[in-house]
């Protein structure tokens, strides 16, 4: 492989991809060969199938969602850039960075990963999880070891714990303020990420 | 009925009393320590056939010496368990002073008695009698309880703190007291290196008890908790094999660097050997469970035997028995508990709190008596140089070790843990045990046997009475986990499936790409063989199924006690749509 500052150059506009992200050229660099990797057919872009190529993952529970997330709402590809800002997400967070007054949130904070998780659910996006929508995630992560009738009292059971004003969905708030005990930085972050 | 824990105090001196008073020779000294017999021997045996030339019968007869020993016995564990009744009857008492500090106190109490009445403890410490009878049950009990899921979440660091750390302080100490004993003013210049490693070895096993009730108390976040639980659980294994390493090489005349480096791949032998044959006993374990079915009695036997029988087949290999009942107490858990019934499951969770508890109280009780009652060698510097060692090398080896492992966790560990680490380093039964069950062929045992006693009884008391106060004001990180929600336990299963699937993604493994293929493994093959009924289910049902329970129990409850007065839970189950969704009652049933 070459040279770190000559492969950083062929990467468009990676200045400021690092500063988004916050990630070091070494990961930046690791990223993009596990891209090239990914995208067999050299494109410069990936689509879903390279992604369901990808054994282990096809075989999560929750596999089709996540390749989801990478694909904003139209978009049929993904460069690296989105590649990368997804990924940030899962960074740890950085205790000591200073918080500068008027710097946008970065995408690794908590409330950012709560979003990533949040969306998970929401595949329709009206920022509600519906009773339906999270049937359908217990129903991928249970599987076959539930009764239907099991998992919609579950369902219940879940919606009743968060729904505080009652309208028989969770929202964004809801679904954080439900989570404000779990410790999400340690949970939604990956090490190797750093 | 309140009573006064003077008055208490003054009730358990008279049945100590009481109990030496009557006759003390207990045991033939099968211990290396000579024992001075005392003034008088044994009871005459009272004649249980009366000669042919006597017609009295005797209508009222003493026959001690046939009970004497299981009477012996019986006396001491009543007497710690006394002590134990006493301390929450007054309950301040127990929230700022440890428990191991008030046993040890009675000890004292006790020991100054005999004492003064010129008379010997039973000298059952034996190498013997701890190592195969006291220590396993303590054991067991620290194995059994650990909480897995946190435990191998930190297994790394656990692992890096007990086996490192141990061999850092030993070092560390044994180095820096050699360097004492050179000094011609202390007078102990005979100690050779070997033999001070060995006592070093010695006094640098921590001991968990008091640090985890305290942590418990303030509710320490579960990370600190985890590092100090599974630290002390794996430095006894690996100060044994220190000290039996060192105890070896002391004896040697001159060290060789072939013989070093074999007692480095031993210590690695023994180790990993100890973690194998615990998990080979473990799942054994759990399949005899599996057919059990039709004899519910004796399950907690089995779970007990086996355990036990790989303590002693490791001692008889002579590889870490520690290591291995340890590990066969978390590998057959899991399985176990789900063969076994539910009130096999309570026996032995019961048995083994309380034969471990007894075995922890007899022997903070022993050190008591025994530091009023041995023969002391007393040397102020070499003591106090060894304390002043123990603390430092235990501070310096926390800080350095947190430094190099702080970038390999999630989860890094400040100051303030780091404090509470080193601070919570108690010594206690184990360094207890292995001085005083050192050769005769070490020339200053004694000393040694006083080093350790002080070590533990400054650290017992001292460290176990400030630490909560101490942290309390540290406002060291606390735990957020206080109450199970399904919400909890379902994002965060999501949230573990999403991590593990971008690690997929990034092509680089961690901890929750072993744990997933794990759980496959465990799931397609081993519940298969080990578990009799096997409906494997998820944690999020087997917790929604938890929390209807208690749901159902409070609404009984609520009814204060009277519970014909409750609804039926049937009837709950037609209350409006609105209301919580409740279990059937016979599905309640079926999940106990």
């Amino acid at each position: 492989m070459g040279s770190t500052s000559s492969t950083l150059l062929k990467i468009p506009n990676v200045e400021v991809l690092m500063q988004e992200t916050g990630f070091s050229p070494a990961h930046i660099i690791r990223l993009h060969d596990r891209f090239k990797a990914l995208d067999k057919e050299g494109r410069g872009h990936l689509c879903p199938q390279d992604f369901g190529a990808i054994k282990e993952l096809a075989m999560n529970p929750i596999g089709d969602r996540i390749i989801g997330a990478f694909f904003s709402p139209g978009k049929e590809t993904v460069d690296f850039h989105t590649f990368v800002k997804i990924l940030a997400h899962f960074r740890p967070v950085d205790k000591d960075r200073p918080k500068e007054p008027n710097s946008p949130e970065p995408i690794n904070s908590r409330s950012n990963k709560l979003k990533f998780a949040f969306q998970l659910y929401d595949q329709d996006k009206d920022g509600k999880i519906s009773r339906d929508e999270l049937l359908k995630v217990l129903r991928s992560m249970l599987g076959m070891q539930v009764t239907e009738e099991q998992l919609e009292s579950i369902a219940d059971r879940t919606i009743q714990e968060a729904d505080l004003d009652r309208d028989e969905a969770i929202s964004f708030e809801e679904f954080r303020k439900s989570l404000e005990k779990v410790n999400i930085d340690h949970k939604m972050s990956i090490r190797f990420l750093r | 009925m309140y009573m006064s824990p003077f008055t208490f105090l003054m009730c358990v001196i008279c049945i100590a009393s009481l109990g030496y008073g009557a006759n003390v020779m207990a045991f033939e000294p099968t211990s290396t320590s000579p024992s001075k017999l005392p003034p008088w021997s044994q009871v005459e045996d009272t004649d249980p056939d009366p000669d042919p030339g006597e017609t009295t019968q005797a209508v009222f007869t003493l026959n001690y010496p046939r009970i004497q020993i299981p009477f012996e016995i019986t006396l001491w564990v009543l007497l710690a368990s006394f002590a134990k009744i006493g301390f929450h009857v007054y309950h301040k008492i127990t929230v700022w002073v440890p428990e191991s500090c008030l046993l040890i106190s009675i000890g004292l109490i006790v020991g100054g008695i005999m004492h003064s009445l010129h008379e010997k403890p039973p000298a059952v410490l034996t190498s013997n009698v701890f190592f195969l009878y006291m220590l396993p049950p303590i054991v067991l009990d620290s194995g059994y309880f650990m909480p897995t899921r946190p435990f191998f979440e930190n297994f790394g660091t656990v692992l890096w703190f007990a086996v490192v750390g141990t061999l850092w302080n030993s070092i560390g100490i044994g180095i820096s007291l050699f360097a004492i004993c050179q000094i011609e003013v202390f007078g102990v210049k005979d100690i050779t290196l070997q033999e001070n490693f060995l006592f070093a070895s010695i006094i640098s096993a921590v001991e968990p008890v008091a640090v985890l009730t305290v942590f418990e108390d303030i509710s320490v976040h579960e990370q600190l908790y985890i590092v100090v639980f599974g630290e002390c659980l794996f430095n006894d294994a690996v100060t044994v094999v220190l000290y039996n390493l060192f105890n070896h090489v002391a004896a040697l005349e001159v060290v060789e660097a072939g013989d070093v480096f074999l007692d480095i791949g031993r210590f690695f032998v023994v180790g990993l050997g100890g973690t194998i044959f615990g998990a080979l006993f473990g799942f054994v374990t759990a399949f005899t469970t599996r057919f059990t079915g039709k004899v519910r009695e004796i399950e907690p036997l089995i779970i007990f035997l086996y355990s036990y029988l790989a303590y002693l087949i490791a001692e008889l290999l002579d590889i870490s028995s520690i290591m291995a009942i340890v590990i066969c107490a978390l590998t057959m858990k899991y399985y176990v508990e789900e063969n076994v019934s539910q009130r096999s499951c309570t026996t032995i969770r019961h048995v083994i709190k309380m034969v471990g508890s007894v075995s922890e109280t007899l022997i903070f009780f022993f050190l008591g008596v025994v530091t009023i009652t041995t023969e002391h060698e007393w040397n102020w510097g070499y003591i106090l140089f060894a304390l002043l060692f123990a603390l430092l090398w235990r501070g310096l080896g926390i800080l350095v070790l947190t430094q190099i492992i702080n970038p390999f966790r999630t989860i890094p560990f400040n100051f303030k843990d780091q404090f509470g680490l080193a601070y919570g380093g108690l010594r206690g039964a184990v360094s207890f045990a292995l001085a005083f069950t050192l050769p005769d062929s070490i020339g200053r045992k004694n000393l040694f046997i006083t080093g350790t006693i002080v070590v533990i009884i400054f650290t017992v008391f001292i460290q176990g009475i400030t630490i909560r106060p101490l942290l309390k004001l540290m406002n060291v990180r606390k735990t957020n986990r206080n109450q199970e929600t399904i919400n909890d336990e379902i994002h965060k299963r999501l949230m573990e499936h999403t991590v593990a699937g971008i690690e997929d993604l990034c092509g680089q493994w961690s901890h929750y790409y072993w744990k997933d293929k794990f759980m496959k493994f465990n799931n397609r093959i081993l519940r298969k063989i080990l578990i009799h009924d096997n409906h494997p289910e998820s944690s999020i049902v087997a917790l929604y199924k938890k929390l209807e329970l208690q749901n159902a129990m409070e609404v009984l409850d609520q009814m204060s006690g009277d519970i014909s007065a409750a609804p039926s839970l049937i009837s709950l189950q037609y209350v409006s749509s609105t209301s919580r969704p409740v279990l059937l009652f016979s599905e309640v049933f079926e999940t106990v």
